[in-house]
């Protein structure tokens, strides 16, 4: 066994590790983010694919780069973009319902609005 | 290892801190966006370094850097689409997508260095093959089992388990198929053995999902994304490249944390989950409902009158609430008791929904402040303190059942519903949850059903103490 291959494999178990005591402490109302982040933080296979880059000098390395890089992206932009997403809606108070329809819109319809109808509007 | 090596070494170091503290801040909503961006910041200071080291090798052709920026930026722009589109009531699918196309990438990274060090004289064989082999193998399961789930998700593929004669037979073959070409391939260079192992090892993805209930899904979701990561520390292994090491231990510790939290609150082992669903193997003992067994209905004023003169009011919301897409129906109402003095919060079952936490998500998008959102363990003690249990879409989790020996749910961790002083249940039949038994909860002497759409019923209920209390 190569003095690289131990070292990879004491990052390895510290890692795992590491991530055991960190994820232990997330509340449950958070799982769905914390999955959705990992979900990102796996994209990082990203930078194994662009590596491929290096040595593919010929038709099938270009194929497999090309699916690698697209799968590792769409991985790790929609990851980041999705979790982010859910986590900015999560509100320690509820939004008063004036507050999310837009400036605008209550000035051009003013006080015909009714107020409930607001929270129904977001997608 | 050159001064430039070493840098960028210590570049994906610094990332791999990111990921780390990344995932700390998640202990806590109020930090958790904090952490996704230093997160993201990570991301981007690996990404980069990888960029640079590329171009410092110099030896990247034309067409490979075409290829590489091409895909990649046609992979983001499908992925960045999917975010922003995405129904929350739809991430468990997105989630699983993003598994399948992680856990593929990281298998080709193995195929094709692989195929490239085979055609290099000597270059296969020694100790990386084995990381190698267990790379393919991994990424090529999260794949194609990743794409079954999430298809059984979106409801492509029945979420009925798909059982058939001699499953079983086939699952083991193809396991053995895989294992045995593997262990070829450390001491034989031979693509046709790399094209066995990759077919192999897709088609027992297939099959080690299809089998599984629609039921079971926070379950497969959390443990393919340990797999997930698992093939990209593996990745990490044969590039031989500490980020991805590091990246994937975190996430395969994160996906086996989960799964065990699901598996639990199912009261069920993985390895009963993998082999059958529910009522397969287990001996289902008929719970003692009787048929004359009174059931009580209710009308949307008497309900209204329970919920506008309680004091304390606690919503079970289950996958039934998300399936109607009833949460912003379901927040109205809390807001509208909360303006009267009353005491609302929601008690969240671990496995409400279709992934851990899914309900949270589901609820924080309808405005509901997350300190509201309470979990089992902190709101079952509050259950015998409250006026009214409101119980929409939510079954097996709330049978007292559980609490007995002999039935197909018993042991499995419950919210006290029945404790509370009434219990109003919305739900549109009699029908049986997953586990297939009747519900004890429905026919206690304190509990009203009301027998409709969860989103209509709310509507109904919420224009009914208007009316009352207007």
């Amino acid at each position: 066994m190569s003095t690289a291959l131990v070292t990879d494999l004491t990052i390895f178990v510290l890692a795992l590790l590491v991530g055991i005591e960190v994820i232990g402490k997330v509340p449950a109302t958070l799982h769905t983010p914390l999955m959705s982040a990992a979900n990102s933080i796996h994209g990082i296979v990203l930078a194994g694919a662009l590596l491929i880059g290096i040595t593919a000098h010929n038709a099938v390395g270009y194929v497999l780069a090309f699916i690698a890089a697209f799968f590792a992206a769409a991985n790790v932009v929609g990851g980041y973009a999705v979790t982010g997403r859910m986590l900015k809606m999560f509100r320690r108070k509820a939004q008063p319902p004036a507050a999310q329809a837009p400036a605008a819109e209550a000035g051009a319809a003013p006080a015909q609005v009714p107020a409930q109808s607001a929270p129904d509007t977001r997608s | 290892m050159n001064t430039f090596t070493t840098n960028i070494q210590l570049v994906y170091v610094l990332a791999a801190a990111c990921f780390v503290i990344g995932l700390h801040l998640m202990n806590s909503p109020a930090t958790a966006r904090r952490g996704n961006q230093v997160s993201t910041a990570g991301m981007a200071i690996a990404v980069i370094a990888t960029l640079v080291l590329l171009i410092h090798d110099g030896s990247v052709t034309g067409i490979g850097w075409t290829v590489l920026i091409v895909g990649a930026l046609l992979g983001s722009i499908v992925g960045l689409y999917s975010a922003r589109t995405v129904q929350m009531t739809a991430m468990p699918q997105l989630v699983s997508m993003f598994n399948a196309v992680g856990g593929g990438a990281a298998a080709l990274v193995a195929v094709y260095e692989y195929i490239h060090d085979e055609s290099t004289p000597g270059g296969v064989l020694g100790t990386t093959s084995v990381f190698t082999v267990l790379d393919v193998i991994i990424g090529s399961v999260t794949f194609t089992g990743s794409l079954i789930a999430a298809g059984k998700l979106q409801g492509i593929i029945t979420g009925q388990p798909v059982v058939f004669r001699g499953g079983q037979v086939i699952n083991a073959a193809l396991a053995v198929i895989a294992v045995g070409t593997g262990a070829f391939m450390f001491t034989t260079a031979s693509l046709p053995a790399l094209l066995i192992l990759v077919l192999a090892s897709l088609a027992f993805g297939v099959m080690m999902v299809l089998p599984i209930g629609g039921a079971d899904m926070p379950v497969v979701i959390s443990l393919l994304n340990a797999f997930t990561g698992t093939a990209v520390a593996m990745a990490g292994f044969v590039v031989g490249n500490w980020a991805l090491i590091v990246a994937g231990a975190l996430v395969g510790a994160s996906g086996g944390i989960l799964t065990k939290l699901m598996a639990d609150a199912m009261n069920r082992s993985l390895a009963n989950i993998i082999i059958g669903g529910f009522g397969t193997g287990d001996s289902v003992v008929a719970t003692a409902v009787a048929a004359d067994a009174q059931i009580r209905s209710i009308a949307a004023d008497d309900a209204a009158i329970q919920l506008a003169y309680a004091s304390k009011v606690i919503i079970v919301p289950g996958y039934g609430l998300a399936a109607a897409q009833a949460q912003h129906g379901v927040a109205e109402l809390a807001s509208l008791l909360e303006s009267r003095g009353i005491d609302v919060s929601y008690a969240i079952h671990p496995v409400a929904g279709r992934m851990p936490g899914h309900m949270n998500v589901l609820l924080a998008e309808a405005n509901v402040p997350y300190p509201l959102l309470k979990e089992m363990d902190e709101v079952n003690p509050e259950f015998a303190r409250a006026d009214v249990a409101l119980v929409i879409g939510a079954n097996d989790v709330t049978n007292p059942a559980a609490r007995r020996p002999g039935t197909a749910i018993s042991g499995m961790p419950i919210l006290d519903v029945d404790q509370a002083k009434s219990i109003i249940v919305i739900k549109r039949s009699m029908g049986t949850g997953y586990a297939g038994i009747d519900n004890e909860l429905y026919t206690n002497s304190k509990t009203s059903m009301y027998f409709a759409d969860a989103k209509k019923a709310l509507a109904e209920m919420t224009a009914a103490v208007k009316t009352l209390v207007g």
